[in-house]
């Protein structure tokens, strides 16, 4: 399998992952982009920011796509994750994947999305207008 | 032996620094690196939980740490 993962303090590009995941060998492709929400549990939300351990990240994202690929007949599969500071409406996650049919690619899609939020070593700081928190630090 | 261990996001802020040296004695554990952790650091026995990661691995308590292994604080994750 083909794969392309990445960390990146520069904005995502959705049009360049298509073209990238897209092969003529595929039926389909599914993508998955991870957008930056104005609130959380219903406080306004200014921006938030994105830390890596990158080396680590990165050897935990192959693991995933590996997964994935060992479940399902998937083609290629492509992860950028943002770091840094990141305003509303911006894009901290993308994730596609390419299959013959479109159950493997929505499936694996899926499954390294809830992965990745499980088990990659990136933290997202929401930041207030009157104050800032590491999500899911504390019980 | 002496160790250095990488903290991120709010282990980063319980530490004050991106990095911290301590010394360890030979053949310690994971589990024996995290109580002296929490002992200088009770903050870290507050977070909703917490692994170590050696060498960009996760760790569990019973591995060994060996000198000049990289070491990481992984409090929970939460990107995507």
């Amino acid at each position: 399998m083909t794969t392309q993962i990445q960390i990146l303090s520069t904005p995502l590009e959705i049009q360049s992952a298509i073209y990238w995941i897209m092969s003529p060998e595929s039926g389909g492709i599914d993508i998955f982009i991870g957008t930056v929400r104005n609130t959380t549990k219903g406080k306004a939300v200014i921006r938030l920011e994105f830390e890596a351990y990158e080396p680590m990240a990165l050897a935990e994202m192959e693991k995933i796509v590996t997964q994935a690929e060992e479940k399902w007949p998937i083609q290629k599969a492509l992860i950028h994750h943002r770091t840094g500071v990141l305003e509303i409406g911006e894009i901290p996650v993308l994730i596609a994947v390419s299959a013959a049919h479109r159950a493997a690619a929505f499936e694996a899609c899926r499954y390294i999305i809830d992965t990745l939020k499980q088990t990659v070593p990136i933290w997202k700081k929401e930041i207030f207008e009157d104050g800032e928190v590491w999500v899911a630090a504390h019980p | 032996m002496k160790i250095k261990v990488l903290a991120f996001g709010i282990a980063k802020d319980i530490f004050g620094s991106p990095a911290i040296g301590l010394e360890l004695a030979n053949d310690s554990t994971v589990y024996n690196l995290q109580y002296l952790l929490e002992q200088q650091y009770p903050r870290l026995g507050q977070l909703r939980s917490y692994m170590l990661a050696v060498n960009n691995e996760y760790a569990l308590p019973g591995d060994t740490i060996h000198e000049r292994d990289e070491i990481a604080i992984i409090p929970p994750v939460s990107g995507g």
